[in-house]
């Protein structure tokens, strides 16, 4: 019990640094244009690594969790909100799974 | 409901600004949190059913506030490994969130006071830094608040209610819930992508490297934590010096 306390304590604490240490230590703007220009390209950089390949395996099998990621890029291209695309993703996955074992 | 809010650059009164800040963070907020309560549930159920008690999953989430560290952290308390594997797995899963704050550093009101930053610095996430960095121009403390205040509520309220669920949602309901924050990523970063070809050109190297790492034999090995910061980095790296942004862009 107090183990896992501790454990939780330090977990915390190493999730809490990462976050904040940047914005404690940078106070200024940036003046070099490389920087900038680095920091300006990471939110599409850090999305694009987090999604793929990850994707593939957020679901019961590769099959559903690519179809699930067509239905999401092809809404997406179409400016649906995230709130549709990730709707219509799930329902998507949820379709392709009940085919699979032929519930459908 | 569209997903990003063009900032409106007509306001002039300046309370109402805040006002309206704090409120179309909230609006942000909402999808995100909806997103986090299947993770979340998942998570508390995952916890107790690995013999950890309902407040103590609870008690991870309100202080941890992030998917894959905690959810590696727990399987490792679980797992009984020693204090300082935690630490160390938990930190190496989170170093990202540094190049996202450090992304974000630049992109607030320059005047903000550093109390705000350590307070709402606890709510960067992958998809609270992903919906505030596609804001257009600056971004002020009541936004940042507005945004992360209902998926804070949804983890917890997840978390809670999976840890005290003791059935699970149909597995073939979990599994289609699983791409839900995926979608959404998705859904972030493909309108961005057609506007500009810069953004979808440092997107596209940064799926190729992350793509790389999981199917060359000897990198596979490498934690997705480390995985996203190295893709992260090679690709800004790559995008700052092909597409170097120009001053009035900026």
């Amino acid at each position: 019990m107090t183990r896992a306390l501790i454990a939780i304590f330090v977990m915390a604490v190493v999730t809490y640094l990462p976050r904040i240490f940047p914005l404690a230590l940078v106070q200024k703007d940036i003046k070099s244009n490389f920087i900038k220009s680095f920091l300006y390209y990471v939110p599409y950089a850090v999305l694009g690594a987090m999604t793929f390949p990850f994707i593939l395996y957020s679901t019961g099998n590769m099959l559903s969790a690519l179809v699930g990621m067509l239905v999401a890029i092809v809404l997406s291209f179409f400016n649906k909100g995230l709130m549709k695309v990730a709707m219509a993703s799930i329902v998507a996955v949820y379709i392709v799974e009940l085919i699979m074992k032929g519930q459908f | 409901m569209s997903s990003i809010v063009e900032i409106d650059n007509n306001e002039n009164d300046s309370s109402k600004i805040l006002k309206s800040d704090f409120v179309k963070g909230l609006k942000l907020g909402l999808p995100i949190a909806l997103g986090y309560v299947p993770v979340s549930f998942t998570f508390g159920l995952l916890a107790v059913r690995g013999g950890m008690s309902v407040w103590l999953a609870v008690l991870i989430s309100l202080t941890n506030f992030t998917s894959a560290g905690q959810f590696a952290g727990t399987n490792l308390i679980i797992a009984g490994a020693p204090i300082y594997e935690i630490g160390l797995a938990t930190f190496i899963i989170n170093i990202r969130y540094t190049l996202m704050s450090l992304s974000l550093s630049q992109k607030i009101d320059s005047k903000m006071p550093i109390f705000h930053k350590l307070l709402w610095g606890f709510g960067v996430t992958d998809e609270t830094f992903s919906v505030a960095s596609m804001e257009d121009g600056r971004i002020s403390a009541k936004y940042l608040y507005g945004l992360i205040i209902l998926p804070y509520l949804g983890w917890f309220t997840g978390t809670l209610l999976g840890a005290l669920t003791c059935k699970a949602l149909s597995p073939m309901l979990q599994n289609a819930m699983g791409i839900a924050l995926y979608a959404m990523f998705i859904a972030l970063v493909i309108p961005s992508c057609r506007k500009s070809i810069a953004a979808a050109f440092v997107c596209g190297i940064a799926v190729l490297i992350s793509t790389g790492f999981k199917y060359v034999p000897f990198l596979s090995n490498i934690s997705s934590g480390w995985v996203i910061i190295i893709s992260a980095i090679a690709a800004c790296t790559i995008g700052a010096l092909v597409f170097p942004r120009k001053e009035d862009m900026l």
